[in-house]
């Protein structure tokens, strides 16, 4: 009994040092959140479009697998993975909309002229609510909202090959299909 | 590269120094200021790590203190406001995490340690008490004393 | 060249550690008396080494020479002189040096100063100290290499992050590591100790200097830092509960707790086994707080840039150093004998009580910085833990820590009579009545805890207060007997008075941060702002240009009464480089309270957001820090540390005091 009580401080120390090996293994990101809002439906939001264009709400993406993707033409990490978007668009035909958040709608059209346009339409989130409301605390973040309006994945941070190769095409294919 | 994308992110979210609780975002009605300043000290900045949304200058944290006051004006409870905000970024926002069957180790276990640690040193205490008095001699060693006295002159 | 130099010179080090952590080791268990004093003349040829490779390092940064990797990423030509030199530490890599250079000062001070201590004993804490080293050598030589080239080199460096450019990076992270890495020399005394199967009083004697120097640096350290938070942040919080402050704040509890536990030791020869458990435990939540910082397993607005593989080494150091030697706890302290025995209400009791709640509080402190971490890793959901946990579970338990503290020291020891105890101490109850009753007078019954947390620091400093007028019979002897007694009263006595002092003090400070006021307007020059008595007038603003910044800087006179107080310069300085904008504020103390103004953004009409803070008390919180850490530094002169004098001070000098 008593020596089971000297032998306490190593033996709780293993089981943080256990925490510890858990909490290291690669791709674990603790600035990386959830999002509150998975399975579940998505907000409902209604955004004026660029320069006349129609713009984007909840209601239109309705029936189809939408990815989502908030952008904003002061964000550098955004431009980084511009070129994936283009090549999601337009190699595997995936429906992207855009949502351009906090950005002046001047900026956002620039923005797209000089990189490339690679939305079906885009959605102008000026005040950031739209984003508020989808739990957005930093751009870019990409969803898949399924047919039914329900968000089902989120990413935060630029897309990279990698990512858009293992984690957001087999989604989107998988409930596209089913 | 994903880490350092992050970082880059992170700091053009959090634009500098400190701006938090602008004077254009104050609401006219005091009591209604005070309880938008006491729900946005237990609100979690997202962006900029520790900080509450009260005392943070990121871009993000602003427009939480302004959705927080719409909501106090629409006349929200306290609970449905800090609710609204959860609905949207998780629990992860609370300062203050919710006593639950999942946080029951973090706030029960200093109180159950300062307990337990409280009952093992009163048991060594008394432990040591008890022994240190020697007990009266019994009625036998009383004997084999004597003896052993008459046996020594 | 005088970089590769210093790179050779930290390689010679490790290759001398690893002698140091083995040859009198091994020397102690053969009694070979020149293997044993292998270990002074490499604990100081490895302090010559690693100093060479640090001003290598310098060097370095101060002729700018950015062909070293570490110096591009870190450091600017334009940079101040100043900025240069204390940027060499504001990195991970050069932070590491200053590490390794402070634990191989503290191996060599334990070489030099270690005359008195048994030849066996001193070997061995060497070569614990020689392991220490080898393994952070290690760390630095394969994951965090600061003397890498680049070729080609660049034209100029990224600059240093303009938070950290201000004078508190000069002293609080050697202030810090001072503590973190002098609590290792506490370290390798327990370790040493199970190896040898004997504590005793004299043991304890030599720990302790080595415990308070420490200890004091990292009070300081934690008080520096909090500081430069508090004028560096706009708003004046100085306290956060980020997990990089409480990674400093939880080897300063246990090491308090320590320090206290060592004196039975010393005294009474009890709690042995507990004294080196909790020597052990210090270094190891120093080195718990290097893991947390640079192994990027939390997130915190201090740590440094995050490599997984530098995680995974601390992990592995972790391992050996706090698994090796709480398993060598579990095989050796089992039969430490412990000695005396006492009641629950004694001096001992009550120091029992001190480590109890001391080390609660760090557990409560560590579980609430590590569970987001801990229900991350079993899937559970995403937390925060802030203030308002800490609030709600640290501080209660360091109320009865405040009241202990002030009973305490008028314990016999032994066995204690509490009742007399808290008969002596009638004054300063009566005192602690008067001021709480003072307290909701003034405040107009304020809040409440607040009220009650400066009765308890009116408690606290007056209690130890009467508890040295008692021991030097001020005002019941003749002054020239006072006089005589103060003056033979051990070092260690004063000391722990002013200490205890210093905590009250800090006690004051944070409890009457509940009555700070705050005004936050939109200014115009000529126009004013009130606060707590004052008008600000913004007299004008003016544009000036700094050395790697340009700022806005407001002229604002303040008045009381009509009166000029002071004129004030808060600033707003934009670096370009960074494209990063810092706010310096414009602090006016009286010692009482600080005035506090920080400038904000300019709304584009020729306004400027002002923001003013009025802090009644908040000085205290560092200068009772300050008297804590000088209350360490007056016992740490104690002649009885210094074995051979402390018999020649028994002898005469008449009434012998009681401690």
């Amino acid at each position: 009994m008593k020596r089971a009580l000297y032998l306490l401080p190593v033996a709780l120390f293993l089981v943080l040092a256990g925490y510890f090996a858990v909490a290291l293994r690669p791709g674990r990101d603790p600035s990386l959140l959830p999002s509150a809002l998975i399975d579940k439906p998505a907000p409902d939001f209604a955004l004026a479009g660029l320069d006349g264009t129609p713009g984007l709400s909840l209601a239109s993406l309705k029936g189809q697998v939408a990815v989502v993707n908030f952008f904003a033409s002061w964000c550098v990490p955004c431009r980084a993975e511009e070129p994936l978007l283009l090549r999601l668009a337009e190699q595997e035909h995936v429906p992207l909309y855009g949502i351009a958040y906090k950005d002046k709608p001047a900026d956002a059209q620039r923005y797209l002229a000089q990189l490339g346009d690679p939305y079906r339409r885009i959605g102008v989130d000026e005040s950031g609510r739209t984003g508020i409301d989808f739990g957005v605390y930093g751009v870019p973040e990409t969803y898949i909202i399924d047919q039914a309006g329900h968000i089902r994945f989120r990413y935060v941070g630029p897309l990279t090959a990698e990512t858009l190769e293992r984690e957001l095409l087999p989604r989107v294919k998988a409930l596209g299909a089913s | 590269m994903r880490r350092l994308a992050a970082a880059v992110l992170l700091l053009l979210l959090a634009g500098g120094i400190a701006r938090a609780v602008e004077p254009g975002e104050r609401l006219a009605d005091p009591a209604l200021e005070a309880r938008a300043r006491a729900i946005g000290k237990e609100l979690r900045c997202l962006v900029c790590q520790n900080e509450s949304i009260d005392d943070s200058g990121a871009d993000l944290a602003h427009d939480l203190r302004v959705l927080l006051r719409e909501r106090l004006k629409a006349g929200d409870s306290d609970r449905q406001a800090i609710a609204y905000i959860v609905a949207r970024y998780g629990q992860f926002v609370l300062l203050k995490p919710p006593v639950e069957p999942a946080t029951y180790a973090l706030w029960f276990g200093p109180p159950a340690l300062l307990a337990l640690a409280a009952i093992a040193i009163a048991l060594r205490l008394r432990r040591r008490d008890t022994s240190a008095p020697p007990a009266p001699l019994s009625a036998e060693e009383r004997r084999r004393l004597a003896r052993l006295l008459d046996e020594g002159t | 060249m005088i970089v590769e130099l210093g790179h050779f010179a930290l390689i010679l080090a490790l290759l001398l550690a690893m002698v140091q952590a083995s040859v009198p080791l091994l020397g102690a268990a053969r009694r070979k008396a020149g293997w044993m004093t292998l270990g002074q003349s490499t604990a100081v040829a490895q302090f010559v080494l690693v100093s060479l490779a640090f001003a290598a390092l310098i060097n370095a940064y101060v002729t700018s020479d950015f062909s070293v990797a570490n110096v591009a990423e870190n450091s600017h030509s334009t940079k101040p002189l100043l900025y240069k030199i204390t940027g060499v530490w504001g990195n991970h890599e050069g932070s590491m040096m200053l590490w390794v250079f402070i634990l191989s000062l503290f191996g060599a001070a334990v070489a030099w100063f270690g005359d008195n201590l048994p030849p066996t004993l001193r070997a061995r804490v060497l070569a614990v100290q020689g392991m220490i080293g080898t393994g952070f050598l290690l760390f630095i030589l394969l994951t965090s290499d600061p003397f890498h080239r680049l070729v080609p080199a660049p034209l100029d460096g990224r600059g240093l992050n303009p938070v950290l450019q201000d004078p508190g990076l000069a002293f609080h992270p050697p202030f810090l590591y001072l503590g973190y890495v002098g609590f290792s020399v506490a370290f390798s005394f327990a370790v040493a100790a199970l190896i040898e199967g004997r504590v005793d009083a004299a043991w304890a004697r030599w720990v302790r200097p080595w415990t308070l120097a420490a200890w004091c640096a990292l009070t300081v350290g934690i008080a520096m830092g909090s500081w430069w938070a508090y004028y560096t942040l706009g708003w004046g919080g100085w306290w956060f509960w980020d997990p990089v402050e409480n990674a400093s704040f939880m080897p300063w509890l246990v090491g308090t707790a320590l320090l206290h536990s060592a004196i039975v030791v010393e005294k009474r020869d009890a709690l042995k086994s507990w004294t080196i458990l909790l020597a052990i435990v210090t270094f190891s939540l120093s080195l718990v707080g290097t893991f947390l910082v640079r192994s990027g397993v939390l997130t915190s607005v201090h740590a440094f840039a995050v490599d997984p593989a530098r995680g995974t080494f601390i992990l592995l150091l972790l391992l050996v150093a706090i698994g090796g030697s709480l398993a060598l706890y579990a095989a050796r302290a089992p039969r430490l004998k412990s000695g005396g025995i006492f009641a629950p209400i004694s001096r001992e009791g009550a120091l029992v009580l001190n480590n109890l709640l001391l080390c609660t509080g760090c557990a409560t402190v560590f579980l609430g910085t590590l569970y987001p971490l801990f229900s991350d890793a079993v899937g559970g959901p995403k937390l925060s833990v802030g203030f308002p946990f800490f609030n709600r579970t640290f501080v209660p338990l360091m109320v009865p820590v405040l009241i202990a503290v002030a009973i305490g020291p008028l314990l016999a020891w032994k066995r204690g009579d509490l009742a007399a105890a808290l008969q002596r101490l009638w004054l300063a109850l009566a005192g602690t009545v008067a001021a709480v009753l003072i307290g909701f007078y003034v405040t107009g019954g304020g809040p409440v805890l607040a009220v009650l947390g400066l009765g308890l620091a009116a408690w606290v400093l007056l209690a130890a207060a009467v508890e040295w007028a008692e021991r030097i019979r001020l005002l019941r002897a003749p002054w020239r007997e006072s006089w005589r007694r103060a003056r033979s009263l051990p070092r260690a006595a004063h000391g722990m008075t002013l200490a205890h002092m210093g905590l009250a003090i800090t006690v004051a400070g944070i409890a009457a941060s509940a009555w700070q006021q705050e005004r936050i307007e939109v200014v115009a020059p000529g126009g004013t702002l009130a606060i707590a008595g004052y008008v600000l007038h913004l007299d004008g603003m003016t544009k000036l240009p700094g050395a790697d910044f340009t700022a806005d800087r407001a002229s604002i006179t303040v008045t009381r009464g009509g009166e000029t107080v002071t004129v004030m310069h808060p600033e707003k300085r934009f670096f370009p480089l960074q494209q990063m904008a810092t706010a310096m504020t414009a602090i006016h103390t009286n010692l009482l309270a600080d005035l506090y103004v920080a400038l904000g953004d300019s709304d584009g009409k020729g306004g400027w957001t002002v923001r003013a803070y009025w802090k009644p008390l908040v000085p205290w919180i560092w200068i009772g820090a300050v008297a804590m850490a000088a209350g360490g530094l007056v016992s740490l002169s104690d002649r009885r540390w210094r074995i051979g004098v402390a018999a020649r001070a028994r002898a005469p000098r008449g009434a012998r005091p009681a401690e």
